[in-house]
């Protein structure tokens, strides 16, 4: 199973980014084997339907949860209908701390 | 044809309603003008509560066409995916699953042209409504509300336009707020643009935008100033910076922002108002080519 965090940068000491579909990166953890792997997201500044697009790119890419601030109504539907996770997390955390913390489990 | 005037104003609330809704008053009394009022302001139309003597003439729904994926003929090859500029369509090969959003979807055919499958088929969605009446011989008034929910305001907007005949001398598109795509498709064929501000700092603001962008339209306008009197005088030093000419000003009026409110613009009997407005028709006549069929002989 695959778990995406968004993320503000491109590596682990980036902060978390709380939007979903506008996250300018996803950080994609494979429980599996531990692989770490940064993707930019290329709908951050469509002008609309960037939610739908990267919930999409999610049910693509086989993950089975998403660590994200908020999830609009589009994207709630398509993540849900596809039986993709999603955990709000508002605290202020790096992407690490996050990480970290999903490793636990 | 009939002459085109838009009143817009940038910030909400200067007083496009109550000018668009005067303006059709005074041409009537004053120039024995045939009126056509539009109201392009789809998201809440309020025009036509000035006039509760009107007659209903027609009503029609709107509907913009939407494709449906045919999940029998689809091949999942994302080509119409990808061709959509709107993010409209889903689709997912690995689930076999494809879906177009029709709150996404703008109704450009793209998709259409990219799949080679067959595999999409136009439905069609209510959008909005069309409501047409008339006040009187010489007053015709025009409006659409659009959907809740919609995204298609300036499809409805030009839906709107394309209805109204040139048939009556002057036409007045009161606008909507703002300075997005819905004013831009209001202004679209005007000749005249009338800006609404008021003399606070906000107003000033928001009516620099507007003129901006009658700049970059390169559309004939001037500005009234509404609510004179109010706030400071720092607009008539912008206005003059800019080079913009000043149609006329309406002094702020209890009285007449109080027949606003109960909406009897259009029935006051002590008018205040309209050796300010008489102002403002004489700024707009001097910018008509002549019209025939208008009767000035009362002025």
């Amino acid at each position: 199973m695959k778990t995406v965090i968004t993320a503000a940068g491109n590596n682990v000491s980036a902060a978390f980014d709380k939007r979903f579909g506008r996250a300018a990166w996803f950080c994609v953890y494979d429980h599996a084997n531990g692989a770490l792997a940064f993707e930019k997201n290329d709908f951050a500044d469509a002008q609309g339907g960037a939610g739908t697009k990267v919930s999409e790119l999610m049910v693509e890419w086989g993950v089975g949860k998403v660590i994200s601030g908020d999830f609009g109504p589009k994207a709630k539907d398509l993540l849900d209908r596809f039986k993709v996770q999603m955990v709000v997390v508002e605290e202020d955390a790096t992407v690490e701390t996050l990480l970290e913390r999903i490793k636990k489990q | 044809m009939a002459f085109k005037i838009a009143v817009v104003s940038g910030k909400g609330g200067t007083g496009k309603t109550t000018v668009s809704v005067s303006l059709s008053n005074y041409f009537q009394r004053l120039w024995g003008a045939a009126v056509h009022l539009v109201d392009c302001d789809v998201e809440e139309p309020n025009t036509a509560l000035f006039f509760p003597e009107k007659n209903m003439r027609s009503v029609a729904p709107v509907y913009q066409e939407i494709p449906e994926t045919d999940l029998e003929r689809c091949t999942f090859c994302r080509e119409c995916s990808t061709y959509c500029s709107y993010n409209a369509i889903v689709v997912l090969p690995s689930v076999k699953f494809a879906q177009v959003d029709p709150n996404l979807c703008h109704s450009c055919g793209a998709c259409l042209h990219a799949c080679k499958e067959d595999a999409l088929h136009l439905y069609q969605k209510q959008v909005g409504e069309l409501r047409h009446y008339k006040v009187g011989a010489t007053l015709k008034i025009s409006e659409a509300e659009l959907t809740i929910g919609s995204a298609m305001q300036t499809f409805l907007i030009r839906e709107l336009k394309k209805t109204i005949g040139g048939d009556s001398d002057l036409i007045i598109y009161d606008a909507p707020p703002g300075m997005s795509c819905s004013v831009v498709a209001t202004l679209s064929d005007v000749d005249l643009v009338l800006v609404v501000a008021e003399p606070t700092p906000f107003g000033v603001h928001d009516m620099c935008l507007t003129l901006d962008l009658l700049k970059e339209l390169d559309l004939p306008h001037g500005v009234v100033v509404n609510k004179a009197g109010m706030g400071n005088d720092q607009i008539y030093e912008v206005l003059e910076r800019y080079q913009t000419p000043v149609f006329g000003r309406i002094p702020f009026n209890r009285d007449f922002a109080h027949a606003y409110a109960q909406g009897l613009l259009s029935s006051l009997d002590d008018d205040p108002m309209l050796k300010w407005f008489r102002r403002i028709l004489f700024e707009i006549e001097r910018r008509m080519p002549a019209y025939e069929r208008v009767d000035h002989s009362e002025r």
